[in-house]
Parts: structure tokens; sequence; C-alpha cells
């Protein structure tokens, strides 16, 4: 026998476990202790535990899920929201960043200029029709990422329901701002100055000219 | 005994009790079994099924599942396949289904009643043994135990018929599976029963259970007998440990493959009564029948150290709680049974049949002797 070789002794099968009935008795124990276990957390008012949370706790570990939720993380990626302005226009700027860099090309937007007279008008556009078909959509997070002005956004901690026919998937401009992020609110805190607001700091038309 | 009209009356109502009975309780037990393995296993089982009264749900903890499951069964296609055997693939479903339902015509499941001395303690005063009584189980056969058997073994015909008739392999595969081990395992059921009637010296099984009201339960008297039986009852209804001939993973479900909703939950049911059957057998046969524990035909009778107190009762009390002890032995055994279906894998067919042959047979061969020796020695003959 080469040094360092350790044997190890199979356990010899008795009459016992040959015999089933050890072993039987044994297994039954287990499930009649689960199964009395289970009985008790099933009864109403049972200490069931709350399968809610993620800490596995023994005991019945179903989800009844509609019912049911397990709490989505913070950065979880729901469905799209567009951010309001303080005057509660859209805050897109109609830049088709995030259109361009969807990989699923399920982002339409028909960009529209200012009125004449407008502050904004010359520095950014407006969304006049700002479309995602949410069927389409991967739920990357590209177009959040592309947004220079954060304009959209999937904080919003809703998952995509199924809805029972395809055209209630294309979600319009009104759709989307009538979506709150998960914190209640339909605004962004990053904060962003406006052409025509006092603390506007860029350049101003009469600078550039 | 009672006879007459009221005679027939009388078996008429039993007859309806105990199949309608056992037919709904096979849809319970189904709840039982989804429910039990549930828990087991830390889930919920079922309890989404509802019905909507005035705006309100009703879940009725998840009974209503076999309630869908039968509507469910009924509404679907009834398909023959074009190669079957048309006459035995209908037939099969019902033969698997009529002989467990037939052998409870001999369980008795309660004492003699005398209907008009219900209000009387037994044997008092006033008792009026002249005016008849009627048994509490249907059949008043001498054969007793041997129609168990005869109906028992009949139950082979049905997965056998269903293996052939399907015109299918699996099916086929699944009969064959199906016929040699029950039949294998009939034969332990036999002999491991024999040593029971040399006790008793009947077949009768209400007299077997009478032995035991005298005498002490068949548990106690044959030991070896009761866990060989039982084996070969578990082994008989081809449920998990002992389900090869279904084997999901070999051979897709068995015997009844080919089969559509209703007939297969014929199948189904059939499994479940039998259970209740084989549990009905082993509770009369082994756990004393109807008898609770120190009730006597007239009340309860204490004995400990010496000091004996008689609680009399009358005899209408004495034959419910007699009756609701047979029911709650059966219900406790197949709910073993029910464990048993939940904590075993699977045997191999090739470990099925040496258990059956091996290990089984010899055992219940060795009983007989030992048995036939000891009660030489006690008769002193």
């Amino acid at each position: 026998m080469a040094a360092g070789t350790k044997v190890i002794k199979k356990p010899k099968r008795t009459l016992a476990d040959q015999s089933f009935v050890v072993e039987l008795v044994k297994g039954l124990g287990v499930t009649f202790k689960h199964f009395f276990k289970g009985l008790n957390q099933m009864r109403p008012g049972g200490p069931r535990p709350d399968v809610t949370n993620f800490n596995y706790e023994d005991g019945i570990a179903t989800l009844q899920y509609p019912d049911e939720k397990r709490p989505y993380a913070r950065r979880f990626r729901g469905v799209h929201r567009l951010t309001h302005r303080a005057n509660g226009e859209p805050r897109c700027t109609a830049c088709l960043m995030c259109s361009t860099a969807c990989p699923a090309q399920c982002i339409w937007i028909k960009p529209a200029e200012f009125p004449v007279g407008h502050p904004s008008r010359g520095h950014e556009r407006f969304p006049e029709e700002f479309v995602i078909d949410e069927l389409r959509c991967i739920f990357c997070g590209f177009c959040v990422e592309a947004c220079p002005v954060d304009a959209i956004r999937m904080d919003t901690g809703i998952h995509m329901t199924a809805i029972d026919d395809r055209g209630s998937f294309i979600f319009d401009k009104k759709k989307l701002m009538s979506i709150p992020s998960q914190d209640g609110d339909f605004v962004t805190s990053n904060d962003r100055p406006e052409p025509g607001d006092k603390n506007y700091g860029g350049i101003t038309r009469l600078q550039g000219h | 005994m009672i006879t007459g009209a009221t005679f027939w009356i009388a078996t008429a109502i039993k007859v309806f009790a105990i199949v309608f009975g056992l037919v709904n309780l096979g849809a319970l037990l189904l709840w039982v079994e989804r429910r039990q393995s549930a828990l087991i296993q830390d889930r919920m089982g079922p309890n989404r099924a509802n019905i909507k009264i005035f705006g309100k749900e009703f879940r009725v903890a998840g009974l209503l599942h076999s309630a869908a499951d039968g509507l469910k069964m009924l509404w679907k296609e009834d398909f023959v396949p074009p190669g079957a055997d048309k006459l035995l693939y209908q037939f099969a479903p019902v033969i698997s289904l009529v002989p467990p339902l037939t052998l409870f015509a001999v369980i008795p499941f309660g004492p003699s009643i005398y209907p008009d001395n219900l209000r009387r303690v037994f044997g008092s005063e006033g008792w009026n043994a002249a005016a008849g009584y009627i048994p509490l189980h249907i059949s008043v056969a001498d054969s007793g135990i041997l129609v168990v058997f005869a109906m028992a073994s009949s139950g082979v015909l049905g997965a056998a018929l269903a293996g052939s008739s399907s015109d299918n392999k699996y099916s086929l595969l699944g009969g064959l599976r199906a016929a040699s081990q029950m039949v294998s395992y009939e034969v332990t059921m036999g002999f491991s029963l024999v040593g029971t009637f040399m006790v008793y010296q009947t077949l009768r099984l209400e007299q077997m259970v009478q032995w035991q009201v005298d005498h002490a339960w068949g548990i106690f008297v044959q030991p070896l007998s009761f866990l060989l039986f039982f084996t070969a009852a578990v082994a008989e209804t081809k449920r998990v440990p002992f389900d090869a001939p279904e084997g999901e993973s070999e051979i897709v479900a068995g015997y009844f493959t080919e089969y559509q909703p209703m007939k297969m939950g014929m199948f189904a049911l059939g499994e479940l009564v039998e259970v209740m059957t084989s549990s009905a057998l082993i509770t009369t046969i082994f756990l004393g029948g109807w008898q609770f524990p120190f009730l006597k035909l007239d009340g309860f009778h204490f004995e400990l150290f010496g000091i004996a107190k008689p609680i009399y009762m009358s005899h209408l009390a004495v034959v419910i709680i007699s009756a609701l002890s047979f029911v709650v032995k059966v219900a406790i055994l197949v709910l073993l049974q029910m464990q048993i279906r939940w904590t075993l894998p699977r045997f191999r067919y090739d470990q099925i049949m040496k258990l059956g042959w091996r290990i089984l047979l010899p055992a219940s061969l060795i009983n007989i002797l030992l048995t036939g020796v000891v009660l030489l020695f006690v008769n002193g003959r």
C-alpha cells in the first residue's frame, strides 16, 4: 500500500437494512415530521414563515404568486415611464438617442419643434408622439443609459403584466407619462434647468449669436 | 337475524351506503393524497379552485379540485384507439373498479344491530333477543375471506385486459407487469393469512372479529402475518413503491396509457378504493375490526389492577362507537399507506419479484409452521 493512502471501510449491509422495516420507519419519521409541521403551519393563524422575505426559513415554502409577491430590488428594470418637467410637460427632448440605442427597436418618436417664441425653440425639440412596444422590449435598460436628460426611466417596479390583446402592449406618450415611479412621483431627482428658467446656466441664443 | 322485507330494505341501505360512500371517499382521498404529499414536501397543496356564490369565493380547503377534475374528465373526448379491442377496452376499467367495491360485501363494519332494543343495555332486563338482529355487513357468506381472495385476484384482470386490448406496446408491458406482480403477491397474501385462520378457526370475517373481541387483536397474535399481509396488500394496490405497472419514467403510464380521462379516472378510483378495502381488511383481520378498546356489547369494562368498573351504555351508543372506531382505524391505515407512498421511492421490477418470491413467500410459510407448532403446544394435543 502506498504511503498516504487512506482506506475507507464500506459499511456492511445489515439484516435491518435489508429487511427495509427499520429504514421504512426512519423514512416515515422524516415524512411525518414534515407533515405535522406543515399541518400546524397551515391551520388558520398558524406560524407560516413569511415567504415574501428572502430569509428562507424551514416550513411551507409555497409563494401564492398573484396574492403574495416577493419585493423586487430597487434597481429592477420594470415598465418604462417618461419623467415630467415642473410644468407637466415630458422631459424628453426628442434627441432619438434611446430609439437609436434600443437593440429591439421598440421605441418610436415623432419629434416636433417648439413654437416660435418659446424659450426652448432652437435648443431642443419635444416628442409629439412617443411610443414603446412593450412586447418587443427586452428590458435591457439601454434606453435609460442612453438618455442624456433622464427622461426615460425603468424604475416603476412594475412587472409587465399579461394583457389579452397585443394592441394594449403599445404604450403611447400619455400612457408612459401616467406611470409613476416606485416611490410614487412623476419627476426625477436629477435637476435640469431648461432655457428660460432662472437658474439656467447654459449658453443663450443671444450669446450664440 | 331479521328476515323478510326488513332484511331486504336493510340490505339495500347497506349496499347503497357502501357503494356511494366508497366512490365518494375515493374522490376525497384524491384530495387527501394531494394535500398530504404537499405537506410532506413543504408545499401547500391544492387551494385555488373555488365557487363564487353572491360574489364571495368559497374554496373549501381545496376540496373543489376533485370536483373540478371529475367535471373535466367527463367533458373530455372519449376516444378509442383504432386498433384496440373495442369490447375489452371498454370493459377493463369496469373490471378494475368493481371487484374492490364487491369485496366490501363481507367486511363487517359494526356489531349486529337489534332494532327493537336500541335504547336498552345489551343483556339487561327487557332485552328482547327474539326480535332479531341486522348484521352490519352486506353478505352473510360462509365462504367469507374466500370471497375476498376471489375478488382481489379478479382485479388483475382489469389491468391485464387494459394492457392487452389497448394496442400499445407500453400498455402491454404495463399489463404484463401488473399481472405478474399481482399474481405473485396474491400468493403471499393468501399464505400470510393461513396463520390467522388457524388461530381464529374460521373463515368468516365477523367471527374473526368476535374472536378478537373475546381474546386479543390479531396484530398481537400474528405480528409476522400482519407485516406480510400489509406489504402484500400495499403491493396489490399497484401504488408507489410497487408501481412498476405504471412506471412513468419507463413505460409512460403503463396499462392505462391509451385511456381517456373518465376511464383513466375509473382506474385511479379503483386504485383508491382498493387502498380503502385493503385497509378495511387489515382492520378486520388484525386490528379487531369494529372493536373499540375496553368496549364490550353492554358498555365499557376497564380492568386495571384488578379493579373492574363497568360503565353501561345503550345498545345504540355501543353500535355507533363501534362503527366509528372501525372508520377511524381504516382512516389511520389509509393515511399510513399514503404516507408510505410518499416516503419510499419505487422498487425496481426485479426487486419487486425478489421481495415477493424470495422473502415474503418463505416468511409466510415459516409463519404457518410456527403457528402450527405453537397451537400444538397451546392446545396440548
